[in-house]
């Protein structure tokens, strides 16, 4: 199939960045995403240019590492995949696709379709753990957990951290990313004698960071290659309540 | 303890503090448009039951009552509208280099408007404050001075510029509303997997219910003539007594 990308190119922070255009022929049906930016690449290299930079690295949809807005959604508009998993078949032979980087201020662009996600790796610092050693796996059922806690959990700690999310958010958002990290933690047993602090300290963290506020319009649960809930949101925001209140009684 | 480390301090900086700070003056302002449209709709019952429910308005808790809900109102509006407009332009600089191709998936376009949509409204507020309550109209002035509360509204509505105004604010009031109440429940997080369909048609529905019903109203008067014979008696008796320098109806049945 042939196609045409406007892809952004921009050489560094300070540069304003551009779009160009490039034809992309002769791509195979069967390529994924990712593997026609590869062939695009390696025609620019023969021909003496500069590849387009972009991140990758697990190509199987679990690493959160890949990070390219396809026609103004990240990931694409194809639903529950990262753009890895988006393969040439889901485009009509002859279309223009609009490539460009996950945009937010938090995440400054590094090169091209490359940007700098270590905001979110200081928002984990800042309460994403819990502080002591809860030992290798224990006994199955030692530690009840109640069946509807377990799946909530485990549904927020399916986020990959890829920055969709805020991508996506019309206000660079990163509300749905930390109340997945605080959710899939604050829900279980070893991580609940820590929520308040870590709830608070993940808060800050982010408001820190420059992310936008939250308006509840919901295209992050949209566009979450892992499908992660808003209601980590709405439980977020009544976790911190309690939290600060508690913090300000004591 | 210094300004920036105050508990209230630190819930108003933050990005979820400020939000339930909306939230709340949200709620309480989306209960007040309920119960501020029930008594309108009192002027399809009668002049009478309508006068009465402004004169009740106007003296509960000894006169003190209206002032006490003034000023409540003006401190949850002026808080809703620092906020959000505080809000929003955090929220611009979060995203200096705009998509060069935007697109949407599921966000509507009243959520995406709600700025505008509010700040619109601030304006009408501010129009129908000094249409209805401050009364720069000197004839509507007169009406309101002789308890005439009803006449009063239907010779406000007799001009279709002003009606067409209303409606147009209500329109965004609904879009504003159609977001806004949803987003109460989950800003507050009271929203869940399960509760969530049931709140975006509780959003919606309320939004169109208060349209109507406030439409209704300068509509009703304004293209089918309701009160119209009545009203124009009413302007007469006022204007008679006035002349007699009387300061209230002689038939009117003073209920104070």
């Amino acid at each position: 199939m042939n196609l045409t990308l406007k892809v952004w190119r921009q050489y560094d922070i300070q540069d304003d960045g551009r779009l160009e255009t490039y034809d992309a022929k002769d791509i195979p049906i069967e390529a994924s995403f990712l593997e026609m930016l590869d062939i695009v690449n390696e025609r620019i290299i023969n021909d003496g240019g500069e590849p387009i930079h972009f991140d990758h690295d697990c190509r199987e949809g679990i690493c959160g590492q890949c990070s390219l807005t396809v026609n103004g959604i990240p990931h694409s508009k194809e639903q529950g995949i990262t753009v890895c998993q988006l393969h040439m078949r889901k485009f009509k032979d002859g279309e223009t696709i609009w490539i460009e980087p996950f945009r937010a201020k938090a995440f400054p662009l590094l090169r091209d379709l490359m940007v700098d996600r270590s905001a979110f790796d200081r928002i984990i610092a800042a309460g994403g753990f819990i502080d002591v050693r809860t030992g290798s796996a224990q006994d199955a059922n030692n530690l009840p957990v109640a069946k509807t806690r377990a799946e909530a959990s485990m549904d927020a700690a399916a986020c990959i951290g890829c920055g969709a999310c805020v991508a996506a958010c019309k206000n660079a958002s990163a509300m749905l990313f930390v109340s997945a990290k605080a959710a899939h933690l604050n829900l279980l047993p070893q991580g609940a004698p820590e929520k308040d602090k870590r709830v608070l300290g993940m808060v800050r963290q982010m408001d820190a960071e420059g992310f936008g506020n939250c308006t509840n319009l919901y295209e992050c649960e949209a566009v979450c290659p892992k499908e992660i809930s808003v209601e980590n949101i709405a439980r977020l925001n009544r976790d911190y309540a309690v939290a600060l209140a508690k913090e300000a009684a004591v | 303890m210094s300004l920036s480390t105050c508990a209230p301090c630190l819930f108003w900086q933050s990005s979820i503090g400020k939000k339930i700070v909306v939230a709340l003056t949200g709620a309480f302002l989306v209960v007040f448009l309920a119960g501020h449209l029930v008594g309108n709709l009192l002027i399809f019952q009668s002049s009478e039951s309508f006068n009465h429910y402004a004169d009740f308005l106007h003296t509960m808790l000894h006169g003190w009552g209206i002032w006490l809900f003034r000023a409540t109102m003006l401190v949850a509006l002026a808080l809703h509208i620092i906020a959000t407009v505080q809000l929003t332009a955090a929220n611009r600089i979060a995203r200096p280099t705009r998509y060069q191709k935007d697109a949407t998936m599921v966000a509507s376009r009243s959520s995406r408007l709600m700025i505008w949509s509010g700040l619109t409204i601030l304006v009408f507020f501010v129009f129908h404050i000094l249409h209805y309550t401050v009364r720069v109209d000197g004839d509507l002035k007169q009406l309101a001075d002789f308890h005439q509360n009803w006449a009063m509204t239907v010779a406000g509505f007799q001009s279709i510029p002003v009606v067409l105004f209303y409606i147009l604010a209500m329109g965004l009031l609904c879009s504003h509303l159609s977001h806004g109440v949803g987003s109460i429940f989950q800003t507050l997080g009271l929203r869940t997997k399960k509760s969530a369909n049931v709140i975006n048609l509780f959003s919606k529905a309320y939004a169109v219910v208060l349209f109507f019903g406030f439409i209704s109203i300068p509509v009703s008067i304004c293209f089918f003539g309701l009160g119209e014979k009545e009203m124009n008696e009413t302007i007469q008796k006022v204007e008679a007594a006035a002349k007699a320098g009387l300061t209230s109806l002689p038939d009117a049945g003073d209920k104070h």
